[in-house]
């Protein structure tokens, strides 16, 4: 039975904002960027009023931002940062040091176009240029999954089969600047679902287990110089977490899920059980989908969606079982690969249906860059191309870009 | 009570960065950061930005610090420094957290010449102006030494390294050394020093003095290298001596104290102050060094070592202006 529940208009931003000031983590350190500004100013008045214990640390920039959640997460706090496209560009080289150092960092990414040119719009090249960094990456279709999402990442990150940080993306201004009617948990209710954070141990260099933290009674030394004898094995022990990644995360959303009655997957597939043609994507675009699907089905066709809602770890599985049967699938990608055959979400899915022996057509959709709109009329025209594809049974050209000039 | 450190109190309290590393045979970093944690007061933290000290003390799976110790980036050393700091404060805040159960952490950062003048000057800056309580030690071999001696921001004027060679035309750098000690007390912070291995007494004595004030500290230590400034091993403490006594590198301290920045001139420095025939000629440092060998061989380049010994002149003037001996 899921508990009381208090409905707050909150968009995107202060949902994230208002998740945090109820976990009311040690450390937030971070620096406004747009569309993700509005993470740190609601919860830079929380710190001022305060409504909670966290050490706030406005840093001079994103590198330090992430830079000083890693100094304070190997300390022991609960650390938090937040950030959006050139932000997460300029964190870059320590999103892999966070990682390695398997520490369990929650960052929102509030999607946004890289530069350049500039621009402040969504779309998701900048975690897709963090795709490869070792972190979970989560992506929300509304506010309401931001806020729940934020929540369930501690207990992910932390989990020991992970220590592993996680990044919570939504899109931003579609959610993050958008009012939307959010159901919040009692903040009793969040602090026991987040419980404290609990230790992994490690050997130190006298044999004895200790907790892996910068304590001074049990001293560990934390990102040595790692070269060809051991560096691979390290890799192989990130390799592992993030392949014990996805069952903590499913464990964790139905978990939630009987607490709040939303639960989570890795997939969120729509409408999808008959559907002989789909799409498949990521982040806001896809609720507005459902309509488009919705609309469709009025008709008769047999059109659904799958959401990916884990995209690393990449739930090679729930995607093969969900989609296998399907005639057509259409990925969608909002982000590029510059050289490369089609967007990121589709290489990932193509290579996983190589070893299929019944394996749909799948063609590839890259749309909604530097925040181009993507409203129900053009989904419906990449729902239409799925309709002549499953109907002549070949694709004419495997890679689109939609809704863009000449 | 930081004015009554011996060399024997100093003896008798264990090392801390163990035997074992592999810096350099003469290399004066090993001996600046056994001084330093010496002069530690109870439970420690150090953050160690990339670096040769970084990269000789920490090859997994072996480390020689026997203190709690992360090496995050090269940049960033301070702003780890301040996520350390920040965490602690909160557990103490709250009382929860692994490092609640201590009355006090002190926070050490150390850094080389590249990782503070240059790329880490922004989160080091950054840091400063947030106040956190920390100690920042910038170790000062003058050059990225651990990538092969390449010209940095601290790399004195016609110093020659890879990437300031000494050239028929160009004679080594042609820029001089960033006042980085001077710059940090302009942010005032509570307490800024330089300090030598050559003088370990006032060394410790600083390190103590920079751990007990409120607020960030930053102490510039002189840190000569072998491979680099291209001199036998057993030179170093006697040219770190040399940069001291010559006013190439003079010891103070600076102290924000009732909205005024307080210059104080150290005793090996105030020596020379009260007695400026002390003061050596700039020659004696320099040519001691390999590193400076274009201005003697294969002619000596009177112009260019007087050009350094104005600027020895006029820098020691400035720091004994500030210190209220002009």
């Amino acid at each position: 039975m899921a508990v009381k529940q208090i409905v707050m208009g909150l968009n995107g931003d202060e949902a994230v904002a208002y998740a945090i000031k109820q976990v009311d983590p040690d450390v937030v350190a971070a620096y406004p960027i747009t569309p993700q500004t509005i993470i740190v100013e609601r919860f830079s008045e929380y710190v001022a009023n305060g409504e909670v214990h966290t050490e706030f640390v406005a840093v001079e920039s994103e590198h330090s931002a992430l830079s000083a959640c890693v100094g304070a997460a190997a300390a022991g706090a609960r650390a938090f940062t937040a950030t959006a496209a050139n932000g997460l560009a300029l964190m870059w080289e320590i999103l892999y040091i966070a990682s390695s150092c398997r520490l369990p960092i929650v960052m929102a990414i509030v999607n946004r176009a890289l530069s350049g040119p500039i621009n402040i719009h969504p779309d998701h090249s900048d975690a897709m240029g963090a795709r490869d960094s070792g972190w979970i990456q989560i992506f929300c279709e509304n506010s309401q999954e931001a806020y729940d999402s934020i929540i369930q990442a501690w207990r992910i990150a932390e989990h020991p089969d992970v220590q592993l940080p996680v990044m919570v993306c939504l899109d931003g201004f579609v959610l993050s600047h958008t009012l939307e009617n959010v159901m919040t948990l009692p903040d009793d209710v969040v602090k026991k679902f987040v419980g404290e954070r609990k230790f992994v141990t490690v050997k130190n260099h006298f044999g004895k287990e200790v907790p892996f933290i910068l304590d001074p009674e049990n001293p560990i030394t934390i990102g040595p110089l790692d070269l060809y004898d051991f560096y691979f094995e390290h890799k192989m022990q990130q390799i592992d977490a993030m392949g014990k990644a996805p069952k903590v995360i499913e464990e964790i959303g139905k978990e939630y899920g009987e607490l709040s009655g939303r639960t989570y997957g890795l997939v969120h597939p729509y409408k999808l059980e008959d559907a002989e043609i789909a799409i498949v994507g990521l982040g806001s675009t896809m609720g507005t989908a459902k309509i488009v699907v919705d609309k469709l089905r009025e008709k008769g066709v047999k059109a659904g969606l799958l959401r990916i809602r884990s995209f690393r770890p990449f739930p090679v599985q729930q995607i093969i079982e969900n989609l296998k049967d399907k005639k057509v699938i259409g990925v969608l990608d909002r982000a590029v690969s510059f050289g490369a055959y089609g967007g990121p979400l589709f290489s990932e899915i193509r290579n996983i249906f190589y070893d299929q022996d019944i394996r749909p057509l799948i063609s590839n959709y890259i749309y909604g860059l530097g925040g181009r709109d993507m409203p129900p009329q053009r989904l419906m025209i990449i729902f239409e191309d799925l309709q002549k594809i499953a109907e002549t049974g070949r694709i004419e050209k495997t890679v689109k870009y939609i809704g863009v000039r000449g | 009570m930081s004015e009554k450190i011996t060399i024997k109190d100093l003896a008798q309290k264990p090392d801390l960065l163990m035997p074992g590393h592999r810096l350099c045979a003469g290399c004066a970093a090993g001996t600046i950061v056994r001084l330093v944690l010496k002069a530690t007061r109870g439970p420690t933290i150090i953050t160690n930005a990339t670096g040769c000290l970084e990269v000789a003390t920490t090859i997994f799976p072996y480390s020689s610090w026997k203190v709690p110790w992360i090496h995050n980036a090269f940049e960033n050393a301070a702003a780890t420094a301040s996520g350390i700091e920040a965490a602690f404060n909160a557990m103490k805040r709250t009382g929860k957290g692994p490092l609640a159960k201590y009355e006090h952490v002190d926070v050490i950062a150390f850094a080389g010449d590249g990782g503070t003048y240059d790329i880490g000057f922004q989160a080091l800056s950054g840091a400063f102006e947030r106040g956190h309580d920390f100690l920042y030690i910038l170790y000062d071999n003058e050059a990225y030494m651990n990538t092969g001696i390449q010209r940095s921001g601290g790399t004195p004027r016609c110093a020659w390294t890879t990437t300031s060679p000494a050239g028929s035309v160009i004679p080594g750098k042609r820029e001089w050394k960033k006042p980085i000690a001077r710059i940090a007390a302009e942010h005032e912070i509570p307490y800024v020093a330089t300090a030598s291995p050559a003088y370990p007494i006032d060394l410790v004595r600083k390190v103590r003095k920079g751990l007990e004030v409120e607020g960030p500290a930053f102490i510039h230590v002189l840190s000569p290298c072998t491979r680099g400034w291209r001199y036998p091993p057993e030179k170093t403490i006697k040219i770190a001596k040399l940069a001291v006594e010559t006013c190439f590198f003079p010891l103070w301290e600076a102290e924000f104290k009732d909205g005024e920045i307080v210059y104080t001139l150290s005793a090996p420095s105030e020596r020379i102050a009260r007695k400026p025939e002390l003061k050596k000629p700039v020659e004696e440092y320099l040519k001691l060094q390999g590193r400076f060998s274009h201005l003697f061989r294969p002619k000596k380049r009177e112009d260019l070592i007087n050009e350094i010994q104005q600027w020895v002149d006029r820098e020691w003037k400035l720091i004994l202006k500030r210190c209220g001996k002009l």
